[in-house]
């Protein structure tokens, strides 16, 4: 078969044309699951808003409590809306960009179900308490493995159609998706390894100062690889094709790409700033962070001028506002991360709801419009028909971004409220606000504001959802397009210019795989060399003035962990003079090596805990946990009357000690064989000063007891302490 | 602080996998003509019931 004359084939060997079609089925499934979980997720988070600034709505139910919602939320946001979404864009470009059908229908297929099970098991583990208590990174075990699992088939089914592409030239839009995939695969299994207790309970094999540096790696590279890149893909491919015209700069484009995935993975520790991680790590993180305002920017720009010679086309289409207005929340979050990364302005926003309100600008403002567009413009092409409503798509446009800039706004002016009066200072050197009360009763209105920003947001997908119910009803599906394009020869004339007819150039001939199994490589050989020495005890930072918990405080532990404590406390006290003041001495790496996970938290919604312990009596924490306004009137914390109810589960602790100590904790086998009894000693001594102080009720085998041993422990991890205490 | 023995390679090994895919595309020529692709996007709708093409 002879070659059809084709300007943008010129060069190309005459290779047979082969006809074919694109999988867009896989496609409409995935958009509908994000419109579907997109709803979930949202509604989830209207409500702990609204939990923060009423705290009735806690509603005394263990599984409808803050702690336990606010996982539920970011991980539906992040996974189920945002990650559909991505699943769609990708299928539907990437088949376009390489002129390939998806390698495999089956794992198309496989990887749609796969991923739904996988967040219905979410849906229904979070809540019920089964957390690894690492932010975004909260599900357990099982359910890290079925993510893996699929992970790889789609992997294996993106770089196969890569492979059998008919177009030479990868679009840029194609890197930003390889790039999510290869390190999204890492990031995920390196946070993830944990070794089981029972079948929905785990320790992370990393402690203390080394848990919370994976995990804020993992962390900030999950906003970085699931959050951008693939986003910054879609922008690459949906915004031209709704301009019609080319990328403002396509050279651009391929420097912001490289730019911004050499610099993104080293940014991390700016999560970490002003803790107990060495300064040269801070420094660093702090660096990379600044740096990556010039590829952000870049990117933002280029996107942004595209529109060029169109700019009226916004007067009339809603969809391009959308993209605009996404670009331009991403431009705002890139230009505020940064800033927030700088140590001086971290000192003042870490721990405040400036953090949530910045995240929120990029999740709802960029991820959410840019979402939002895109299924504008697919909807109408994947059902065969027209939008119902375009003045629809405009109100939705209005709703968005101004639900967006509320919720923004509300968070940042109560985030450097609350920082600012935590600092403040008197002349005499006393705290300014020295009860934390004060701080939280100020801003809880702005919580009800942020809760209308949120509102204003959902109304928008409303009529988002009413809109694409009312296009795809009754609208006939076409059957797919035949197309057609010349298969691509194996090897070049630029090839074998450049290798010669050397045996490795087979190897180079699949730079695909040969990528995917380097990363294998590296993992598994880091995995292996490194994890037992980590497991070593002698690799441990090991002080040996520090003990590890008992049994009774690491059964409460696990109950804090389950609680979500982590959510609203951290335990991380910074070396400033109005945290010393409020909280103690700064939390050492020594005072944390026990920790799995670790509990350094990233939002103090409450009090730093990291000193908690022999604050108040056992008798305080039973009346504080059973119903906190009983001790701080005007506090907006959750009860928690389940743990004076529920046993404390001591069955398990021998197989928790066991693992603990396989991890590198020096339990002897006395420890271990005596664990339940010991456990029971200290709950009855604490159920005895219970009583002595009026709790007649108190009973040994309850989680509050637990709860009490693990927090009056917090900050004193002298033996000899605990002995005179 | 172990953990960047673990961190330090892993993170020095996806540079290295980017920076080797980076030599593969300037190699390849995929940074050849960094003009028409982004115009050729554009263009992929073929429908050959109409007989339009590129």
């Amino acid at each position: 078969m002879s070659a059809v004359a084709n300007p943008t084939h010129v060069g190309e060997p005459d290779t047979p044309v082969e006809y074919f079609e694109y999988d867009d089925q896989v496609v409409r499934w995935f958009t509908l699951a994000t419109l579907g979980w997109g709803l979930i997720s949202f509604l989830v988070g209207l409500f702990i808003a609204l939990q923060l600034s009423s705290w009735r709505l806690n509603f005394d139910l263990p599984w409808l409590t803050f702690g336990r919602m606010r996982p539920l939320h970011t991980n539906a946001a992040i996974f189920a809306f945002a990650g559909n979404a991505i699943f769609a864009g990708i299928y539907y470009s990437t088949q376009r960009l390489l002129k390939a059908r998806m390698f495999s229908d089956a794992l198309s297929r496989i990887h749609f179900w796969g991923w739904q099970l996988i967040i219905v098991a979410a849906a229904i583990t979070l809540p019920l308490g089964y957390t690894m208590s690492k932010e975004y990174a909260e599900l357990e075990w099982p359910i890290d493995i079925a993510i893996t699992v699929i992970w790889v088939v789609f992997a294996v089914n993106f770089f196969g159609t890569l492979i059998r592409r008919r177009e030479r030239h990868i679009y840029v839009a194609i890197w930003f998706y390889i790039a999510t995939i290869i390190t999204v695969a890492l990031l995920h299994v390196v946070n993830s390894i944990s070794l089981p207790v029972s079948f929905l309970k785990s320790y992370p094999v990393y402690a203390g100062v080394q848990d919370a540096l994976i995990q804020w790696w993992y962390g900030h590279n999950a906003v970085a690889f699931f959050l951008t890149t693939p986003f910054l893909g879609l922008m690459y491919y949906f915004v031209p094709k709704a301009v019609d015209r080319p990328v403002y700069s396509y050279k651009l484009s391929i420097i912001h790409f490289w730019a911004l995935i050499f610099i993104y993975i080293w940014a991390g520790p700016h999560h970490l700033l002003y803790t107990a991680l060495p300064e040269w790590a801070q420094t660093l993180g702090m660096i990379f962070s600044v740096m990556l305002w010039a590829p952000s920017w870049g990117g933002m720009i280029n996107g942004m001028l595209t529109l060029r010679g169109a700019w009226d086309r916004l007067r009339t289409d809603p969809i391009l506002k959308m993209f605009v207005a996404a670009l331009t929340f991403y431009g705002m979050a890139t230009f505020e991360g940064p800033l927030l990364s700088i140590k001086a302005v971290n000192s003042l926003s870490h721990y405040t709801d400036w953090t949530i309100g910045h995240v929120h600008g990029g999740t709802l403002g960029w991820n959410g419009l840019l979402t939002f567009a895109m299924i504008y413009y697919l909807v109408p092409r994947l059902w065969n028909t027209k939008l119902y409503s375009i003045k629809l798509v405009t109100a939705h446009f209005w709703f968005g971004i101004t639900g967006t800039g509320v919720y923004m706004i509300s968070l940042w002016v109560a985030g450097i409220t609350q920082g600012l009066m935590w600092r403040g200072i008197t002349a005499e050197g006393k705290l300014m606000y020295p009860d934390f009360i004060e701080t939280v009763t100020r801003i809880v209105p702005l919580y009800a504001v942020r809760a209308l920003g949120g509102s204003l947001f959902i109304i928008g997908f409303l009529l988002m959802l009413y809109n694409i119910w009312m296009t795809i009803r009754g609208a006939q599906i076409a059957a797919p397009e035949k197309h057609r394009a010349h298969r691509l020869a194996k090897f070049t004339h630029i090839d074998a210019a450049v290798l010669g007819n050397k045996p490795h150039r087979i190897l180079e001939g699949m730079p695909m795989v040969f990528s995917v199994l380097a990363v294998i490589a590296v993992v598994v050989g880091s995995v292996i060399e490194i994890i037992p020495a980590l497991m070593v005890q002698e690799f441990n930072p090991g002080s040996k003035a520090v003990r590890p918990y008992t049994p009774l405080e690491l059964a409460g532990r696990d109950i804090y962990v389950r609680e979500g404590c982590y959510t609203c406390h951290s335990q991380m006290i910074r070396p400033m003079v109005a945290e010393t003041l409020r909280y103690g001495k700064p939390t050492t790496l020594e005072e944390t090596q026990y920790d799995r996970p670790f509990q350094w938290g990233s939002k103090r919604t409450g009090p730093d805990l990291a000193r908690v312990g022999g604050r108040y009596p056992d008798s305080w924490h039973y009346r504080h946990m059973l119903n906190p306004r009983d001790i701080v009137p005007q506090s907006i914390m959750p009860n928690y009357p389940w743990l004076i109810k529920d046993k404390t589960d001591t069955a398990s602790l021998q197989q928790k000690l066991k693992v603990m100590k396989t991890l590198g904790v020096p339990y002897s086998d006395d420890d271990i064989r005596f664990a339940e009894a010991n456990a029971q000693k200290q709950a009855e001594e604490i159920t005895a000063r219970l009583k002595k102080d009026g709790i007649s009720q108190a009973s040994a085998d309850k989680e509050i007891i637990a709860m009490i041993a693990y927090l009056q422990r917090l900050g004193h991890m002298q033996p000899t302490e605990v002995a005179a205490k | 602080m172990n953990v960047l023995i673990l961190m330090v390679p892993m993170a020095i090994g996806v540079s290295f996998v980017f920076v080797v895919a980076f030599v593969w595309a300037a190699r390849n020529g995929q940074f050849d003509d960094l003009e028409t692709p982004s115009h050729r996007i554009l263009y992929d709708e073929i429908d050959l019931k109409k007989g339009t093409q590129p």
